[in-house]
């Protein structure tokens, strides 16, 4: 990859000319919009410099959705049902259908089953079958997440809250959940049990193993003010320091940002349903209404790809507009 | 223990969305069915609970009423009161303050809001 970036200013791997490269072979170029003025991701970072090939892992790609907060129905999205629907009708016209979904939380506004139908009710429009979940605080607000458990995670047979690893194509996936038994006046939490089970889940994996995290509220700290932060991620990352790349997908922020540390690349995706204020621009974290024609352009999905031989996982955004 | 008596209410000024989570909330909690508002009234706005502190006299009822379009809970820290349904926009949750205290809670959905009420005899 390294032959593609030449003119590496923000010091983020990437550059014009080896990002529109980098974009044909992520074949989602024609979904990609980078105009607007809606932050849509320059992503593809390099996660790690010393590239040894990988020979177990094999070409990849599959979707990140987030936040469809369904029975949501204020100002700044009257209609979240028909947003999703459009989310889903993106990922049907993909030309090369993604291996799987991913759903990082806030299926519904307030934990209800007829919120949680009608999402199974969209989701079966879906040519993609395959969808791994983690839970969001809007999921688990009155029993404990007994009920998003029942539904979401018993296919995965999820540990503890409903943790859970599989591994797809040499890629070793790991959804956590850091929506529940919150403290007073505290951020998103993972909690010692969920941290030892991380610990021993790892520990047989080889260095060059791909490893994806997917979790609801971001694991580094966006801005602890408005909760967005997991207050012991630290310790989860510290076991996943010695990987050769390491890609962190989060939800719960509604925008997408990232950051590259080491070899570890946080992203956080879109919302389908509404977008949030960006840190401390507004009183409250609280749902953004922006001019009606301008939703879309702030509604959106991730796309992931893994390429075998190379150590990245390019992350690619793009809007419902 | 339960020092508080729990009771949901939904405001005066309901918009029709919030119409059909009247029913389901009204179905777990136990109602008092007497006036509500009163003068100990506690506004869920911008992510924080106005005022934090509360001071109230043991069987007072305090009111907390959401003015944000983002759902949000009053749980006990001790778990010394039940804790609300999820509180959508203008929906309110009353309790009946028992024995003299402090009681710290806060919003299991979003933590770090955070309030107490003293309880004076």
């Amino acid at each position: 990859m390294s032959n593609y970036i030449s003119h590496d200013h923000e010091h983020d791997g990437i550059d014009r000319r080896g990002f529109l490269k980098c974009m044909a072979w992520a074949g989602t170029g024609v979904l990609w919009t980078i105009s607007g003025g809606v932050l849509v991701s320059k992503t593809l970072a390099e996660v790690a410099k010393t590239g040894s090939s990988l020979p177990t892992a094999t070409d990849l790609s599959f979707l990140q959705i987030s936040d469809s907060h369904i029975g949501f129905n204020k100002a700044a999205n009257k209609d979240v049902t028909e947003t999703f629907k459009i989310a889903l009708d993106r990922i049907n016209a993909m030309p090369t259908p993604p291996s799987f979904l991913i759903h990082t939380g806030d299926i519904s506004q307030l934990s209800k089953p007829e919120e949680f139908d009608t999402f199974d009710q969209i989701l079966k429009s879906c040519r993609t079958k395959d969808v791994f979940y983690v839970p969001g605080e809007h999921d688990v607000i009155n029993d404990g997440g007994k009920m998003y458990r029942e539904r979401y995670l018993k296919n995965v047979q999820g540990k503890g809250s409903g943790w859970y690893s599989f591994n797809k194509n040499g890629v070793h996936f790991i959804g956590l959940v850091n929506v529940l038994d919150l403290q007073a006046g505290g951020l998103g939490q993972l909690g010692d049990e969920q941290l030892e089970w991380l610990e021993d889940d790892v520990k047989g994996l080889g260095a060059d193993t791909p490893i994806v995290v997917f979790a609801h509220i971001p694991l580094w700290t966006v801005y602890p003010q408005w909760g967005w932060g997991t207050s012991d991620s630290e310790r989860a990352l510290g076991y996943l320091k010695r990987f050769g790349s390491v890609t962190v997908l989060n939800g719960h922020i509604h925008q997408v940002l990232q950051k590259v540390e080491g070899n570890v690349t946080f992203h956080t995706a879109m919302s389908t349903a509404f977008p949030q204020p960006a840190p401390g621009t507004a009183p409250s974290p609280g749902p953004l209404s922006v001019p009606a024609e301008k939703l879309r352009s702030m509604l959106g999905l991730t796309s992931v790809q893994y390429k075998q031989g190379t150590t990245a996982l390019a992350v690619v955004d793009t809007t419902l507009s | 223990m339960n020092t508080f008596i729990s009771k949901i209410k939904i405001a005066a000024l309901l918009c029709g969305i919030s119409g059909f989570s009247v029913l389901a909330l009204a179905g777990e909690m136990k109602d008092t069915g007497t006036d509500g508002a009163g003068q100990n009234k506690i506004e869920i706005k911008d992510f924080a609970f106005n005022p934090q502190t509360i001071t109230v006299k043991s069987g007072e009822k305090i009111t907390w009423i959401n003015r944000d379009e983002e759902p949000h809970t009053v749980v006990s820290v001790e778990k010394q009161f039940k804790k609300s349904p999820a509180l959508d926009t203008d929906q309110e949750f009353t309790v009946v303050a028992g024995s003299p205290g402090t009681y710290s809670y806060f919003c299991s959905v979003h933590p770090k809001m955070t309030g107490t009420i003293v309880v004076k005899q």
